[in-house]
């Protein structure tokens, strides 16, 4: 009985999913999806060798491990699920992510919510022991928040309005605010340095961008001289300059970061044979400083090895904010560019001495469940740039 | 797009990639041009643990009283790094130090040396703990003393003065329980040895004590908690770069003894009465063991060992003289545990049983002869007495050794005589065994003996370790003794010759010896005890234990020992109940009668037997007292053994007859469980209450076993 309404029903959808599939398969940008899954297995060796020593007293030595492949697995689903989305659909939507991004953010505030991490409050508690920093995600709502706002009218105008740029900057300086009082003093200078790639390559006038960039240092430094930073902020921030100084627990960080990937050498100790990384001599090596374990278990080979890989993804996000066919699809590459690229080098930079330092992981590598996301995230809108350039120029 | 936009997006590139090539030649600088500087940097890099031990845990007895505890003293410590620093490395900060401590001050000099260094005295004297842990130079130290060196921080540099915890023992109704509790020392090489390079911060260091007897050694671990470790990363002067770890010290647990303190002491007292009874009687008494035991479960309630010695003599180090004294008189192994002894008629309850199990008729008539001739060898009974045909229950009032002579003659040729072999049947040793003797009762104490149960598998394991002494000896002749003593020699030679030619068999007179518990067997008071405790409940050999739980310094539980059965005795129900109807007849008209009487056994009937164990070279028997009461409803069995003490009902039974009274509230012919000396009458179901802050809640009054003390909360 029930055959029939099998050989019934030969009811084909004429919702063109066959051709969209091949289209998005073949117009990805296979380089970029390569080598920001090759950094990120890579990273998750480092993680492993990383926490193992941590917890080589525990009944499961990999119980780190783990929990950083299942994050890696939901960020590859979120990043596949971000690729698929209509750029329509996106810009549209655009101001409740960033409403909501903004709401997310105030939540480590709420007592019995937030938890603070190195001093700064910046992260909510789950139950289960899992913790979220909605600052990652905040980065992500700003990008697209300033994007559409500065893509608005290219139809019409050549450059943004002062209208436009004074939005953008309070849509950046609203997160950056809230940032600045959960003291997460590095996603800070990531957050400014974004909002600052965008307004420029939106083409706003040239006094703008000089401009904002004189605001900017000049804040930096005022908020040095009044106090408004505090000491161990401070310390942190002037530590690298003269190391040998003080050996306090700030530049007691620097130097054994220094010490770590500087005894690397050429080749390094091997992997799981670092004396400063399996010693635990370098703080939050699973994390913030997870340079240092690349440093001096793998050398210069693995670490310039890292380098590369990092310097790939940024040249595809350049090479899809180059090709995109709107001011929107080139500033959220934009954006990711220039995100990916000043936190790593904050975060490679600090341990290997030329930068302050500031508690943010290195895209892709480190641990942390909520950056891997947003990471991946920001690889599914490169796509999606990418995809409605490549569509759009088949037509 | 505008072509402002274009330029802008093609500067941040420019600008992404000198960020990138400043990582790559920073790192090229760093690992390739610098690297060997850094690798030598990372080797110097360094950790350091400054380890703050943990507090030891209390042992209390069953009521809560405290037998163990700690008594915070005054340490002053030194630092040795900081007096390095000083200009003159601190040798105005020891003379000062001399001064104010009252010491010499190459005294203080030689206590910071590390051992092994130049000029250093060896241990104790030198300091063999870690160069960065704080140096203790005196402890107990007055409290003036202490803040003065406290508020003169400037002349006293890395001094510190500061409260540490050290062993104390409350001794509540002056209880001694030396051999139960143990004594701490030094960790030993060996222990060092064991634990290989381990890594975990609760490992045992060297400047740890650990316990070397008593429940201090074999409960060491729960005792000793977790040492509070910070360990810190140094560079190659020393210098401290950073904390890389903390851990919080936490106190070791608690021991719930089963031990009653006002019990121990009773039978301490009364060990010492039984020893200076034999003295009084002309013996020497020069060893004795008491034990008190739970017949329901194996608990342990006291246990005492004669000679003893003060565990408090081991705090701060025993000197050599007190240590020479220790082994000169002998008091360092628990008698009740360790000693040995022939258990003589006590032990007539294994061939009564063997008896049961092979089928002999207990309620028969059995021939009681004054004496019984085998060859040359003549066994008697105790005092030549002869009783002609009594019952067997009779022959154990009277304790008539020439009953047991026959049933062991009979086993012994139903054997099959001279041509039985080493794997023939031997009962009573089979059932020596079933009551747990020649083998160590699992007690939770260290170095507990096996004894030995006489039969024939001893006497062929025996042969084949001896054989070849023996035959050596019986060709060579003793040609040391026979320069002096030719006779001595022949003897001994002849002796060799035929315990070489066949040692290994179990002749008559062996199994006519084992029936009365003489010969080769050997036994702990304690085994003794547990035997007997069987009896008493029915069949059940226990574990016995001295420890019943183990709690928290807060006072939550860790662990409740169950009371662990060694075994079922296989002995036939008919012939326990016959042993159970007979003993309390010993005590109303045999050999245990003379010590109770006026003791209302009519109220609390005594099941007992008496022993008076023959020793090869003591002139005076060893004089043995078992028993269980109330015979009816048995809840204790109290054993008490004097060696040269003479017989068993006159040293040891008066001696245990006290330990009932005090056990039940006996005074005269009335009975007053009120006046027991156990708390309630009966040993505690509860386990004692631990405060929050970790003192014990002691029983009040008269009960706490200390001297009332003005304003004292407990």
């Amino acid at each position: 009985m029930s055959g029939s309404f099998v050989a019934d029903s030969p009811q084909v959808s004429s919702f063109p999913t066959r051709d969209r599939g091949i289209g998005y398969w073949r117009n990805l940008d296979w380089l970029l999806l390569i080598s920001a899954i090759a950094l990120t297995f890579f990273g998750s060796v480092l993680v492993w060798s990383a926490s193992r020593a941590d917890l080589a007293s525990e009944t499961d030595p990999q119980s780190y491990l783990k929990r950083h492949l299942i994050n890696i697995a939901i960020a590859l689903v979120l990043g596949y699920i971000a690729s698929r989305l209509n750029y329509r659909w996106l810009r549209a939507y655009t101001p409740v992510l960033y409403g909501a991004s903004l709401v997310l953010l105030l939540l480590p505030f709420v007592p019995g919510l937030g938890t603070t991490i190195a001093g700064a409050r910046a992260w909510i508690s789950l139950p289960g022991g899992f913790t979220i920093q909605p600052s990652e995600f905040a980065k992500i709502a700003v990008i697209l928040m300033i994007a559409a706002l500065l893509s608005e009218r290219r139809d019409v105008e050549e450059e943004p309005t002062t209208r436009d740029i004074l939005w953008s900057m309070v849509s950046g300086a609203a997160p950056i605010a809230i940032i600045l009082v959960q003291n997460d003093t590095g996603t800070v200078l990531v957050m400014g340095a974004i909002v600052l790639s965008l307004i420029a390559v939106s083409g706003a006038p040239t006094k703008w961008v000089i401009g904002l960039i004189g605001g900017a240092v000049i804040s930096i430094m005022v908020a040095i001289q009044l106090g408004l930073l505090k000491e161990y902020q401070v310390q942190r921030l002037t530590s690298f300059i003269n190391p040998g100084d003080d050996l306090g627990s700030a530049a007691y960080n620097a130097n054994q970061a220094r010490i770590a990937i500087g005894g690397g050498g050429v080749q390094g100790y091997g992997l799981f044979a670092g004396p400063q990384t399996q010693g635990k001599f370098v703080p939050v090596n699973e994390s913030d400083f997870i340079f240092t374990v690349v440093g001096e278990e793998l050398g210069f080979v693995g670490a310039a090895l890292l380098i590369v890989l990092l310097a790939v993804i940024l040249w595809r996000a350049a090479m899809i904010a180059w090709r995109a066919d709107d001011m929107y699809g080139r500033l959220v590459a934009t954006g990711v560019l220039a995100w990916f690229a000043f936190q790593s080098f904050e975060n490679i930079g600090m341990t290997l001495g030329i930068m302050p330092i500031t508690g943010i992981p290195l895209p892709f590598v480190s641990a942390g469940g909520t950056s891997m996301m947003s990471t991946w995230i920001a690889i599914g809108l490169l796509q999606t740039v990418r995809l409605h350039a490549a569509s759009d120029s088949r037509i | 797009m505008s072509e402002r936009s274009n330029l802008r997006l093609l500067v941040l590139g420019v600008l992404v990639i000198s960020l990138l090539g400043t990582m790559l030649a920073r790192l090229f600088y760093l690992q390739v041009l610098e690297g060997s500087e850094y690798r030598a940097a990372a080797v110097n890099n360094t950790v350091r643990e400054v380890v703050e031990p943990a507090v030891r845990g209390l042992v209390v007895d069953q009521a809560g009283r405290p037998l163990i505890s700690n008594r915070t003293s005054l340490v002053v410590t030194v630092d040795r790094l900081a007096l390095q620093r000083e200009d003159d490395k601190g040798e105005a900060v020891i003379a000062r130090l001399a001064n104010i401590l009252d010491l010499p001050q190459e005294n203080i000099a030689d206590r910071l040396k590390t051992c092994g260094s130049e000029g250093a005295k060896p241990p104790p004297v030198c300091w063999n703990g870690s160069p960065y842990q704080p140096i203790p130079i005196a402890s107990d130290v007055q409290a003036q003393t202490a803040l003065t060196i406290m508020e003169k921080r400037s002349d006293f540099p890395g001094v510190n003065a500061k409260l540490s915890a050290i062993r104390e023992y409350p001794a509540p109704f002056n209880v001694n329980a030396a051999h139960i509790l143990g004594y701490l020392g030094p960790v030993t090489e060996e222990q060092l040895t064991e634990q290989g390079d381990s890594e975990r911060w609760d490992r045992l260091r060297r400047t740890d004590v650990v316990g070397r007897s008593g429940v201090e050694d074999f409960y060491d671990t729960q005792l000793r908690g977790k040492p509070g470790v910070t360990t810190l990363a140094v560079d190659t002067a020393g210098r401290v770069t950073g904390t890389l770890e903390e851990m919080a010290p936490k106190s070791g647990d608690y021991l719930v003894s089963s031990i009653d303190a006002h019990l121990q002491s009773v039978v301490e007292k009364e060990l010492v009465g039984a020893v200076q009874r034999a003295q009084r009687q002309g013996f020497a008494g020069d060893s004795a063991a008491a034990v008190v035991l739970d017949v329901r479960n194996g608990n342990v309630l006291a246990m005492a060992s004669y000679p003893t010695y003060d565990p408090s003599i081991w705090v701060g180090g025993v000197t050599q003289k007190q240590f020479n004294s220790l082994m000169e008189s002998d008091s360092l192994a628990s008698n009740a545990i360790q000693g040995l002894f022939a258990p003589g008629s006590t032990y007539k309850v294994v061939s009564t049983a063997a008896a049961g199990r092979e089928g002999y008729t207990l309620y028969g008539d059995y021939n009681c002869p004054k004496k019984v001739t085998l060859g040359t060898q003549t066994f008697r009974n105790y005092e030549s007495a002869g009783y002609g045909r009594i019952p067997l229950s009779r022959a154990l009032e009277v304790s008539c050794n020439t009953v047991f002579y026959g049933i062991a003659n009979r086993m012994w040729e139903q054997a099959g005589g001279s041509d039985a072999t080493r794997s023939s049947a031997d009962p009573i040793a089979e059932t020596a065994t079933l009551f747990g003797f020649g083998a160590r009762t699992g007690i939770d104490l260290p170095g507990e003996s096996r004894g030995r149960v006489s039969g024939r598998e001893f006497k062929a394991t025996n042969w084949e370790a001896q054989k070849d002494t023996w035959c050596k000896n019986a060709v060579e002749g003793y040609p040391e003794t026979r320069k002096t003593d030719k006779k001595l020699a022949d003897y001994f030679t002849a002796l060799d010759k035929e315990n070489c030619a066949d040692g290994f068999r179990w002749r008559e007179g062996d199994a006519l010896n084992a029936a009365i518990g003489q010969g080769d067997t050997i036994v702990t008071p304690l085994q003794m005890a547990v035997a007997y405790a069987a009896i008493a409940n029915g069949g059940t050999v226990y574990q016995p234990r001295v420890v019943k739980a183990i709690v928290d310094s807060e006072g939550r539980t860790v662990e409740k020992f169950e009371p662990k059965v060694n075994s079922q005795l296989d002995v036939p129900r008919s012939t326990i109940n016959f042993l159970r109807r007979t003993l309390p007849g010993v005590t109303t008209d045999g050999s245990g009668k003379d010590p109770f009487i006026g003791f209302p056994l009519d109220q609390i009937p005594v099941a007992s037997k008496t022993g008076s164990a023959q020793v090869t070279g003591d002139k005076v028997s060893t004089s043995w007292f078992a028993s269980y009461a109330p015979a009816d409803k048995p809840r204790y069995a109290v054993v008490m053994m004097v060696t040269q003490g003479g017989t068993g009902s006159k040293t040891s039974g008066p001696g245990v007859r006290k330990i009932y009274e005090a056990l039940f509230g006996v005074k005269g012919s009335s009975i007053d469980p009120s006046r027991s000396v156990l708390v309630d009458g009966v040993p505690s179901k509860k386990l004692p209450t631990i405060r929050p802050d970790g003192t014990p809640v002691i029983p009040r009054g008269d009960q706490s076993g200390f001297p009332e003390q003005a304003g004292a909360g407990s």
